[in-house]
């Protein structure tokens, strides 16, 4: 047993410093071609592009890849002065999957990924760009329908459940399931954190634990359904956040704002020198938040991805006996990350929340 | 030749700084655990709080660096 397990732990520690090698080995080399091929890199076949490569695949897009060339078009919807645009984003790449001048109300064509108007001559039309408005349903959007589909039919039955069996019953199917969920949160996360008041905020909290938590799950999925890196997109991490800045300052009491800008217990001086630094946390606190779910779920689908790279940049498949059991581990580290990720955000929230609306009952305890 | 941005250092930076940072909460929260094992569920949900503040600056000066390129 005791041999075993040092067996065990020697090839873990090769396999850690085999894996720690050859990212380094590749990011050298990626580097290099990427300097080297800035202008031959352009779109010519066999030539490989990591960086480029794991950006297209970590970003937003118009259309959601299945397999091989297969991929579904989704809409784009787009507000312009000229009124309402929609038309299928298969109009926008032609067959060899190089963007093409779509013509509707004006003149549309996909700039590095981006829609944008063009002119006549397929160059980029700033003018007319800045108006159009742009609603299109692209892969972060359909995947953001996905989850709260997927969220409502698991909630609305679970709690039809509790509804059916009543809350005293032992639960049943899904609902023992989440229950141990919904517990943890309630018990590990809002009561330590808000105290006895936590009651008014668990809708809040529990909302954004599972939408997180499904969200990141989902972008760890390699295919349809899958595979649309929403959490780790800064627009959507930016939305929450700021959903936890209005609940933390909407429900902020008064001693919340006075600790902000009146520090009670300090010398006059120390209260105005300590008002524009907690002021500046105020707005620190929901950016900090962005930032880590963002850069975190990011980093992730990276680094899976460049172990996948492996197999390109070598150029050859038996790459794929090391990429593919590291992009497996690493995928069950991110499953842990994912969690990991969605419980710090709750926490971090809640603790927010319970600062702000602490009850002083000692006025000289700080 | 090694070609590349500058802000890649300033990445690796904040790596061995989260590093280290990170490594001494876990070195603390062990320590802690291993002297009084029935508070370890406390310890280890302080310890994530921790480690994800740590992390929190670590991440500002990754993104700096992505975005100083």
């Amino acid at each position: 047993m005791r041999s075993s397990l040092k067996q065990l732990l020697t090839v873990a520690f090769g396999l850690f410093v085999v894996f720690f090698a050859i990212p380094t080995l590749a990011q050298n080399h990626s580097d290099t071609t990427a300097e080297q091929h800035k202008e031959v890199a352009h779109k010519s076949e066999g030539e490989f592009n990591v960086a480029e490569t794991i950006l297209e695949h970590i970003k937003d897009d118009y259309s959601w890849h299945l397999f091989g060339h297969t991929s579904v078009s989704l809409p784009v919807i787009l507000y312009t002065d000229k009124g309402l645009d929609i038309f299928s984003s298969k109009n926008l790449l032609d067959e060899h999957h190089e963007p093409v001048v779509y013509n509707s109300k004006y003149s549309y064509k996909l700039f590095e990924g981006k829609l944008k108007v063009a002119k006549a001559d397929g160059t980029l039309d700033e003018e007319n760009t800045a108006k159009i408005w742009d609603f299109s349903i692209t892969k972060n959007v359909a995947s953001l329908f996905i989850s709260v589909i997927i969220l409502l039919v698991v909630f609305i039955s679970v709690g039809k459940a509790y509804n059916k069996r009543g809350v005293t019953s032992a639960p049943k199917g899904l609902q023992s399931f989440i229950e141990p969920v919904i517990v943890f949160i309630r018990d590990g996360v809002a009561k330590p954190a808000i105290g006895s008041h936590y009651g008014k905020f668990m809708p809040f909290l529990l909302t954004i634990f599972f939408l997180i938590l499904i969200n990141n799950f989902l972008g760890l999925i390699p295919f349809m359904p899958g595979g649309a890196n929403l959490s780790g997109n800064i627009a959507f991490t930016m939305i929450l956040a700021v959903f936890v800045f209005i609940v933390v300052n909407f429900n902020g009491n008064k001693h919340y704002w006075q600790h902000i800008f009146w520090m009670p217990g300090m010398h006059w001086s120390m209260k105005l020198f300590l008002a524009p630094i907690e002021l500046v946390g105020v707005f620190v606190k929901p950016i900090s938040l962005m930032i880590r779910l963002f850069a975190n779920i990011t980093a992730g689908h990276v680094l899976v991805l460049s172990l996948i790279c492996l197999i390109f940049i070598f150029k050859t498949a038996y790459a794929s006996a090391i990429a593919v059991p590291f992009a497996v581990f690493i995928s069950l580290i991110e499953c842990l990350v994912a969690f990991l990720q969605a419980y710090i955000f709750t926490m971090l929230s809640a603790m927010y929340i319970g600062m702000a609306t602490v009850e002083h009952h000692h006025e000289d305890h700080h | 030749m090694v070609v590349g941005s500058i802000s890649a250092i300033g990445a690796g930076l904040a790596a061995i700084g989260a590093g280290i940072g990170i490594g001494q909460i876990g070195k603390g929260a062990v320590e802690g655990i291993a002297r009084q094992p029935e508070a370890a569920k406390d310890i280890q949900s302080n310890m994530i709080v921790a480690a994800a503040f740590v992390e929190a600056v670590a991440l500002f000066a990754c993104v700096i660096a992505f975005l100083a390129k």
